[in-house]
């Protein structure tokens, strides 16, 4: 079996996976970052986006052994050192961004993707970007305004 | 998924050599590895192809620029040195993080009769280089899910000749974001009209030549000809046969006047 080594969240981790074992399963059920969730896994939904050097990817469509030598961030990640919420988590949490939470790590991660390339997108940009992640709860509508918040945010506080 | 041993190539010799029998390519992944979740494949292994460095670039040439078969579609879409068109197709395929790790060597080799890159290689007459040397376009492309290459060969890039004017034209089939019929029309410098379509034949991509012919005389929307016949073409519940050939005409006008 293959042994895989990448960098989760700023940590080395490393672990012994099958060929066929997908990256979400090895960051949930060998290193219990229960965080990423499997939501159709036929890569539509994108409850299971993390960033993998840099850009956001679908980690129940990636093999845990593409990711060999990675640095990956998931929603473990997104957290601030003393454990508080991130700009985006606390901006999603004040905005009502969430009902259920299901989709809610895969579209942080993919709020974090954007903000990063496109520090103040629009409404339209933020829309277009979170194509490939489906809520089922909000109407998209408190997402895309917590997204705009955090933006503000985050330009606020450079 | 059934289990498959992992083969991580670091060139294109790497590659070949490891592939044949029941070993399998994977590039980027996004349509393979949900079809071996559905268990519609069985590789005895797969030999991955993102990490081949040879295949990573894209290299401006003279009249032409030369893509990577492990170039991922968005780094197509950012891309100044291809054409616009192909970069505006790249950007329009599936959504921000298939297009992060999709690549334009998996589409091609693939050759889904829905996916857009067949459409520029035929629509811009490109050269698909193989692991069994190059091929052009127009003989590459053979049918649904069919092409030239031989068992064991892979797809190592594509060079794309700059068109004097070129435009993709997808009707988005909203659900899976393939083309529900999807147009590309390229004029090259001397005069010399394509019009590659995807998404529409049971064939796979194809070139509408009735409508080349019209518009060699008069590169113009308004002598693009009215639907071709609807035998052959997909019928699904997405849409009939007439309606993805009635598509074929108003996409190829859409294209036109956009060039």
């Amino acid at each position: 079996m293959p042994t895989v080594s990448m960098t989760v969240n700023g940590k080395s981790v490393s672990g012994e996976v099958e060929g066929r074992t997908l990256l979400v399963q090895f960051l949930r059920d060998h290193l219990s970052l229960t965080g990423t969730h499997v939501g159709c896994d036929t890569g539509q939904c994108g409850a299971c986006v993390v960033n993998v050097n840099g850009d956001s990817m679908k980690s129940c469509n990636m093999l845990a052994a593409s990711a060999d030598g990675a640095e990956v961030k998931t929603i473990e990640g997104m957290a601030n050192d003393d454990g508080s919420l991130g700009v985006i988590q606390q901006a999603f949490q004040d905005n009502h961004g969430l009902q259920c939470g299901f989709c809610t790590p895969g579209m942080v991660m993919t709020a974090d993707d954007l903000l990063a390339r496109n520090p103040n997108p629009s409404e339209v940009e933020i829309r277009e970007y979170l194509e490939g992640n489906l809520c089922r709860c909000t109407g998209y509508h408190n997402i895309v305004k917590s997204i705009q918040a955090a933006s503000a945010a985050m330009t606020a506080g450079e | 998924m059934y289990n498959f041993d992992y083969v991580k190539a670091s060139s294109v010799a790497d590659a070949t050599a490891a592939l044949g029998g029941d070993a399998q390519a994977i590039s980027g992944g996004q349509t393979l590895i949900p079809t071996l979740k559905a268990r519609l494949g069985q590789p005895s292994s797969l030999v991955d192809l993102s990490g081949v460095a040879e295949m990573s670039g894209i290299t401006a040439g003279d009249g032409s620029v030369t893509i990577g078969g492990a170039v991922t579609h968005h780094a197509v879409s950012e891309s100044g040195d291809v054409p616009a068109s192909v970069a505006a197709l790249a950007a329009g395929i599936g959504d921000p993080a298939v297009r992060h790790r999709g690549t334009i060597g998996g589409s091609v080799a693939n050759n889904d009769p829905s996916a857009c890159y067949p459409s520029a290689c035929l629509g811009l007459g490109a050269t698909i280089h193989t692991s069994g040397g190059d091929v052009a376009a127009d003989d590459y492309f053979q049918g649904m899910f069919d092409t030239a290459l031989g068992e064991g060969q892979i797809v190592t890039g594509v060079t794309f000749p700059t068109p004097a004017k070129a435009n993709y034209q997808k009707f988005v089939q909203p659900a899976s974001r393939f083309a529900l019929v999807g147009v590309f029309v390229s004029q090259m410098a001397d005069g010399y009209v394509r019009v590659a379509v995807t998404g529409a034949s049971e064939s796979g991509v194809f070139r509408w030549s009735d409508a080349e012919t019209a518009l060699a005389g008069n590169f113009s929307a308004d002598v693009v000809p009215a639907a071709p016949s609807a035998d052959g073409m997909i019928a699904d519940l997405h849409g009939s046969a007439a309606y993805r050939a009635h598509l074929i005409s108003v996409m190829t006008k859409r294209a036109v006047a956009a060039c």
